[in-house]
Order: structure tokens, then sequence, then C-alpha cells
């Protein structure tokens, strides 16, 4: 359940939230503790840790060993999304040591040393790691090897400059030679540059060519380790019912020496909203569970359904809210068109569903809470746990793991917390996992939403400028207990109040909507997503309103968007978009400006029968500024452009009596591989500082898909996911 | 007791009749590489090979798989098919989380030992059982032709 009241602490901080709120995607201050208030980037070397036992080296970010094994501490979690190899390939270029001798390890939660200074808090999200890490990694690697340098041109009493590096080693003019291991006690000795220069863009070795991933040969042969998959000594595996309505508790437990009789079951565990079984297996775990005759007290929201939720978001969605942007007089121009345009776009709560159910290993015991799980917001959850068990912050000490599938639910500690609570009530450690139906029906779910557009439009059709009214839950007070002062949503408003369409006056209005009952929270693309589709569909709207083509009426209101005008000129050029296609087929486009990076997709798409949907032909063209990993960068459009359509076509989380109905992936269908043909991925070059990938391709990939529907069959469908109206693909 | 074959090796297991084969790899004999998604044969992360054949091991009953091979990811390399399939895999980057990429590799194994030359058609038959979150079916496919075609 969100909180609807207004944190002070937080607002106290409206600076650093103002400072934050005007970057893009997942921006979070609350949490931070107040002893931070720099930024770690601009203070890479100053904030590294020398001398840390037998490593030496930049210790925060780069630890070099005795053997000259690099070891990259990467702040950012990696989840699919190829960063911690993009991270390592930083170090790598500027230490000059070849890739495979670099390994990485997680970042502990450490507010001072690994804050992103994009989000303001430690977490991996918002499209943000390569954005933030790509100064203060590189400065990392380039520092380490100056102060190595250093130390050799010292041994062999030359000047620093006649020595360069190379290959691990640092080589002199007299044919010295000597690997970074021998060198690193001398090194960590020497006073840390100040000025740490940087590579140029075109002398890089390694950076801008595509790497094979650091974490994938253990993905492919079954040794990876997920937290699901981890064993401690001692430990037994744990699994829960929750109540299946938010806010209920439990009333009453019955059968318990029938679950307990189960081979392999160890003990039943009572929560105040759920209760916990421990054995030697799932297995048994669930069929104790499943033993069990549990009363559950529904709480106050037993009543609520979908119906209900979504007429009361409708009705408020036609309300005021509060000013996010305002430019012109949207009033007068409304009022002097010469013609208007207005539609309402309508969005569904959504689940995140990775394949790795919530999972986490907890051990409490009386002095310390150690948890091993994979988590996109360590500093977050360290602190939660900590109020969980008792115990101060720092006696909690989190092991991050790679993680199966995030999507924004790994932001979330729910799960972590409720390991902590039942492993403070155990004397051994507990491997917590969620069944996939406690994991789909406890989601902390994507915010249904209603986007109301009214367009003035001159005699040409084109906007004059218009309204745009976004009706929904607030995320960003869910995730931080409140809101600023001025009462937005800053990541709802994000794309809305600063489109790529030079438009004379626009005015966005934010009209907070908590939904009863539902959790939510982030989800890939978080608010540039949601924006992105209404104003994509919109703006194809007034196309196909003024008999325009889409792409051209587009180019012709952005004039003051190079970046953009050229992504979707080239994407039209890859899909022949001049060409005809036969009756019954379309292409949709949509176009995407946010996380750094701009995006131009294109969906051809044929009807079969009346409302049976073959995708044809998928088309993605990114300028994400340089690409460090091309290859990454392209797997992320990919699977990102999917991501998005699979939610679009099919995705929608029901309620009734106050529960979520979707429980299983019968019933929340993902994209397979019959659903959609290869992704067609162009990466424009570019020397640009890098922009964000792991959300961006998702963005538009709704857009596209309804306005080919409408290319193809002239009906414009507006409420998602196109399964509502009786859509399936063929 | 359960007599199991996997991977080649005989075990005994003291496991009830009922209990599926995933749980007996993953929580008795500590082979993790085969994944938990949704317990009712809807995503494949389980996909295990009996007698070479794909099979989901969540809702397979380990009383079931007497007397038959059982053969996970851990040795699936150890065929040819199966170290094509991992190397095709590596080339063409086709992994993200790598959460579902066991069952995936697996699914993929078994086609590619029955077709070797696997059409298009065959490959979105025998794939679509295989959920991936990150949907890197684009490159899933680039790897299973590249290897069809060699």
């Amino acid at each position: 359940m969100s909180d609807n009241q207004s944190s002070p602490a937080l607002l106290s901080r409206r600076g650093l939230l103002k400072g934050g709120a005007a970057l893009s995607g997942l921006i979070i201050s609350a949490y931070l503790p107040p002893m931070v208030s720099r930024s770690f980037a601009a203070d890479v070397v100053k904030g590294a840790n020398l001398g840390d036992g037998a490593e030496k080296g930049y210790g925060a970010f780069v630890r070099i060993d005795h053997t000259g094994a690099v070891t990259v501490i990467s702040p950012k979690i990696e989840m699919g999304q190829g960063v911690q190899t993009g991270i390592a390939m930083m170090v790598a270029e500027e230490l000059e040591v070849p890739l495979s001798q670099v390994t990485i390890a997680e970042a502990p939660p450490n507010a001072a040393l690994y804050t992103d200074p994009l989000l303001t808090f430690q977490a991996t999200g918002g499209s943000t790691s390569t954005r933030y890490t790509w100064e203060p990694l590189r400065k990392a690697g380039a520092g380490a090897r100056m102060v190595l340098i250093q130390a050799a041109a010292l041994r062999w009493n030359v000047a620093p400059s006649l020595c360069r590096a190379e290959n691990g080693r640092v080589l002199g003019p007299n044919n010295q030679s000597a690997g970074y291991g021998e060198l690193v006690d001398a090194a960590a000795a020497l006073p840390l540059p100040t000025d740490i220069p940087l590579k140029p863009i075109n002398t890089f070795k390694l950076l801008g060519k595509s790497a094979q991933r650091l974490d994938t040969p253990h993905k492919v042969n079954g040794t990876a380790k997920f937290t699901i998959d981890l064993q401690v000594p001692g430990m037994l595996i744990a699994s829960t019912r929750t109540c299946p309505v938010s806010g209920g508790t439990l009333r009453n437990l019955k059968n318990e020496a029938a679950a307990k009789a189960i081979a392999g079951v160890r003990d039943v565990v009572r929560l105040d909203n759920a209760v916990a079984v421990t054995a030697t297996n799932f297995w048994a775990c669930q069929q104790a569970l499943n033993a069990l005759d549990i009363e559950w007290d529904m709480g106050p929201h037993a009543g609520l359904d979908s119906a209900k939720l979504d007429k009361s978001l409708f009705d408020a969605s036609a309300g005021d809210g509060v000013f996010a942007h305002k430019a012109g007089d949207i009033a007068s121009a409304l009022k002097n068109a010469s013609s208007r345009f207005e539609a309402i776009y309508e969005q569904p709560f959504l689940s995140h569903s990775p394949l790795e159910p919530m999972t986490c290993v907890a051990h409490v015991r009386a002095d310390e809470c150690e948890l091993w799980v994979g988590c996109q917001a360590p500093g977050l959850a360290q602190m939660g746990a900590a109020k969980v068990c008792g115990l101060p912050v720092e006696k909690v000490v989190i092991h991050n793991q790679l993680i199966g599938g995030g999507f924004g639910r790994r932001l979330e500690s729910d799960f972590i917390f409720q390991a902590v609570d039942i492993a403070r009530k155990l004397s051994y450690p507990i491997k917590l996992i969620w069944s996939r139906e406690e994991d789909m029906t406890h989601d902390r779910y994507r915010p249904h939403y209603v986007d109301r557009l009214n367009a003035a439009l001159d005699k040409d059709l084109r906007p004059v400028g218009w309204e745009h009214r976004i009706a929904g839950a607030s995320v960003v007070a869910a995730y931080l207990g409140g809101l600023p002062a001025d009462g937005v949503d800053f990541d709802a408003v994000e794309v809305a109040k600063d489109p790529i369409y030079t438009l004379k006056d626009l005015q966005v209005r934010y009209i907070r909507h908590d939904p009863e009952v539902i959790p939510v929270s982030w989800w890939r693309g978080v608010g540039p997503l949601r924006s992105t589709y209404a104003v994509e569909c919109f703006i194809d709207e007034l196309a196909h309103n003024a008999k325009a083509d889409p792409v051209n009426y587009r180019l012709g209101l952005m004039q003051s968007q190079p970046r953009a005008q050229a992504v979707l000129r080239k994407a039209a050029e890859i899909t022949g978009w001049d060409k005809p296609l036969p009756a019954g087929s379309g292409r949709g486009v949509a176009v995407s400006a946010v996380f750094g990076s701009f995006v131009a997709t294109i969906v051809e798409l044929e009807k079969q029968g009346a409302k049976g949907l073959r995708i044809k032909r998928l088309v993605t063209v990114i300028d994400c500024g340089f690409a460090n990993n091309p290859t990454s960068v392209a797997s992320q459009m990919e699977g990102g452009t999917l991501f998005g359509l699979s939610a679009a076509l099919f995705n929608e989380i029901l309620i009734e009596n106050g529960q979520v109905q979707q429980t299983n992936f019968h019933q929340y269908r993902q994209i397979r591989m019959s659903d959609a043909p290869p992704v067609e991925v162009h990466i424009v070059d570019s020397v640009e500082s890098p922009g964000g990938v792991g959300e961006t391709g998702a963005v538009p990939a709704a857009a596209a898909l309804v306005n080919a529907l409408y290319a193809a069959t002239g009906v414009r469908e507006r409420r998602l996911p196109l399964s509502r109206s009786g859509y399936f693909t063929v | 007791m359960q007599k199991l074959m996997v991977n080649g090796v005989e075990h005994q297991l003291d496991v009830p009749d009922d209990m599926p084969l995933l749980w007996v790899l993953r929580d008795v004999m500590g082979l993790t590489g085969t994944k938990y998604g949704c317990g009712i044969a809807q995503c494949g992360v389980c996909t295990v090979h009996l007698d070479g054949h794909a099979t989901r091991s969540c809702v397979l009953p380990v009383s079931a798989v007497a007397g038959r091979q059982v053969t996970t990811i851990e040795s699936v390399g150890e065929q040819p098919v199966g170290q094509a399939v991992q190397k095709a895999w590596l080339e063409h980057e086709v992994v993200q989380c790598g959460y579902c990429q066991s069952g995936q590799i697996m699914s993929a194994v078994a086609l590619l030992t029955e077709h070797p030359k696997a059409s298009d058609e065959q490959i979105v038959d025998a794939m679509s059982g295989n959920l991936c979150r990150c949907a890197t079916y684009t490159r899933i496919r680039a790897a299973i032709k590249s290897v069809s075609q060699a």
C-alpha cells in the first residue's frame, strides 16, 4: 500500500530531489544518509581506499593484487543488461589490461562510495549505469595506471613520461618491464593524482568494440549461481503464503501437526501477514503450506475489484490535479484553435514476473544479519533489514548476487524483509523462495494510468499546443514516502512535459490517484514508457487526422531534435516506409528520447481474420551516443522491444475481492518466440556521451504496435493490452 | 528409495515418489543449473532431457524417470551437439540475465539432436515453450540456425 502522507524528511531534502529531477528516468533521494552530500563521481580518487590489506589500488572501484589480477568492484548489479562487462571494459581500457584479466566483485552497500548521483542513492535502475560510470570508472582505471607508471619510473629512476603501460605491465625507456603485481605496493604509497586525463575516444582499444560478456560463460553450462541456487551451511529452504489481500493479516492457523508430519519439514513460522514453512526442499514446503488450514483477516480492502479501481481512476483523470508544466497559454490556444483533437489512453497494472522468483538467503544471528540476495538497491535493503531484525545497520551484511531478471522488481526489498522476519525467529539460515503464485500475486505493480490529451490544431491540422493530463498512482511517493512540495511525481510527467515535438503551448497536469490495495513500484521504462505510449499514439492520431504521413508529420514538428529526427529517418529508410503494403498490413512508428538515448521503432504487422495479428517485422534504430559495447546495446534493444510488446499485447493484472487474479504464466502470458520475428537493430555511430539502454528499447514499442494496428486495420485502439480487445498473435 | 540415472551416474535417493524431478535435482542432489520458474510447465526453465527428449522437470514425478536417462545442463556439454550449442550461445551473445538459458539450451540441444538441420519452423515449434523475460529470442534463433547450418 502506498503511503499518502508526505514525508517531512524527504521534503527537507527538496534541493537534492530537484537536482535529480532534472535528469532522466528513475530518480530517488530519500533514504540517503544525511552525511552524504557529494557526488562520488566527482571525487573518485579521494574517495578511493588505498592500502586495503593485501589488495592495493583504487580500492573503491579497482583493486590489483600481487599477481596483477584486477578486480573491478561494480557499483551496479548484473541482471542481464551487460553492465558489469561494460564497466570492466571502461577500467581495462584506461588501465591497459586485457579484459580477460579483469574479474568483477559486487560492491557492498556503501553510500559514501557507491551512490549513483543520477539516482542519488546506491542502486541499479533508471538506465543510469553507463551514464554514471562512464567518467568515474574510466578515471579509476586511468588513475591506477598513472601511479603504477610513477612507481615503475621511480624504481628505474626515469621520468614517468618515458614509461608507458601495456597489457598489464609498465614498460620503460631502456626495455625495462614490470608487471602491475610487482608495482602495487610502491604505487599504493604514492600520492594520488588530482588531474586524471582520459584517453581520447579515437585511441580506444576496447571500448566501442563488441566484447563477449564476462558473466555469460557460466550461464550456458549451469554453473552461474543466482540467489535461488545458493547453499550456506545448515540452511533450510523456506517458502511462504502471504495474505492474498494487501493489508490483511494472519488470523488463525490450524493443522500445523499435519504440515510438520510431511517428510523434510522443520518449522512453521507465523508472521503478521503470512505463514512460512521451512524444510529440506522447496516441494516439501509447498506440500506443508497446502496442508495448513490458514485463516486470514482480509483487512479493509477485500471488497475492491478492477472495475471499481478503473472507474475511480478514470473519474479522477478528468480533474485538474496540479500543474507539472505550463508554457504558453493552452486555454486560449484551445479556444482559438481552428480545430481540436482529444484522446484518452489507458494502461493497466503490470507485474514484473522475472523468471527467478523473489528469493533471499538470510541468516540472523544475535549480533549480525547476513543476507545473500540479488537486489537492485542494496543500501535500502540493508537499512530496512536492520529495522526488521533490530540490529544496527552496520551489522547487516549483504552479499549481492546475480539477478535472474529484475525489470524494477528488485528495487523493492519486501521479500528480503520477509526473509529476515522469518530468519530472526529461527536458529539456522534459510533460503526463502517464493512460488510463482506468490511472486505474481504479491508483486509491487506498475500502476494503471489514464492519459488525456487535448490538442489545439492550426488550419493545417498541426498542433499549436496541447494539454496532457496524467492520472495514476505515484510511484515516486510509494518509494520515497512522499512527493516534493509541488505535488508532482517527476517520473510520471517526464517526456510529457518535455516532448520532442515543438509546441507553442503546452500544459501538463498531474493527478495523483493512488489505488487502494495495490502496492506500486518501478517497472522497466518507468514514467517515460507510459508517457511515450500516450504521446506517440496521440501524434500518430494527429497525423492521420491531418491525412499526413506519420513519419513526415513527426519530422515537421521535431525540428529542434536532430538526433530524434535522424533515428526516425533511418528507421523509415530501413523499413522502406515509402513502399506501400498490401491491404490488411501496416507499419506503425514511435519515437522516444529518454535516458540520454534516441530511438525510433517500426512495427510491421498483418491482420489475420477479425482479431489475429501477425507481427512481420520489427526494426529499431538507436542513437545512444557512444556505444560502449555495441553487442550489449543491440541485445538490450532486441529484448527491450519485445519486453514492451509483450506487455502491450497481453498483460494486465486484474483484481477481484482485493486479490490479484493472475497467478502464473497461463494467466499472464509472455511473448514467446512464435509471437514475433527477430528484432532488427541499427545503432547510430556517435561520439556523444553514452546514453542508457537498459529500458530504452521497451519505451516506444507499445505505441509502434498500436500505430501499426491502425495502419493495418483503420481501428484505433487506445487501451492496453490489445488482448483486452480480443486481439491475439498468429 | 528411488533409483535414478542422472548425467550417466546412478543414484539411490530416499525421496517421495511424487516429488517432481526438478526438486530432486536442485534440493536433494544440488544440481542447481536446472531452474524453477513456474511449477506448471509454462515457462520451460526447468527443461532437462529424458532419454534425449526435452522434458519439463517441474511437473515430472521422480518415480516416472526410473530406468530412464536424465541429462541436465551440467553434463549436456559432454555431447557434441550440447557443446556446439553452448559455443553458439556465447558466439551470438545470446544470454542476458541467463536464468532461463539452461532450459533454452536443453530445448535447443534436443531439437538439434533430433533435427540437425532444423528448419525455421521446427526451431519456432521446439523453442516456443521456453519463456525468456529478457526476450533473447532474436539471438536464440540465430544461435540455433548457426548450428543447424554448420
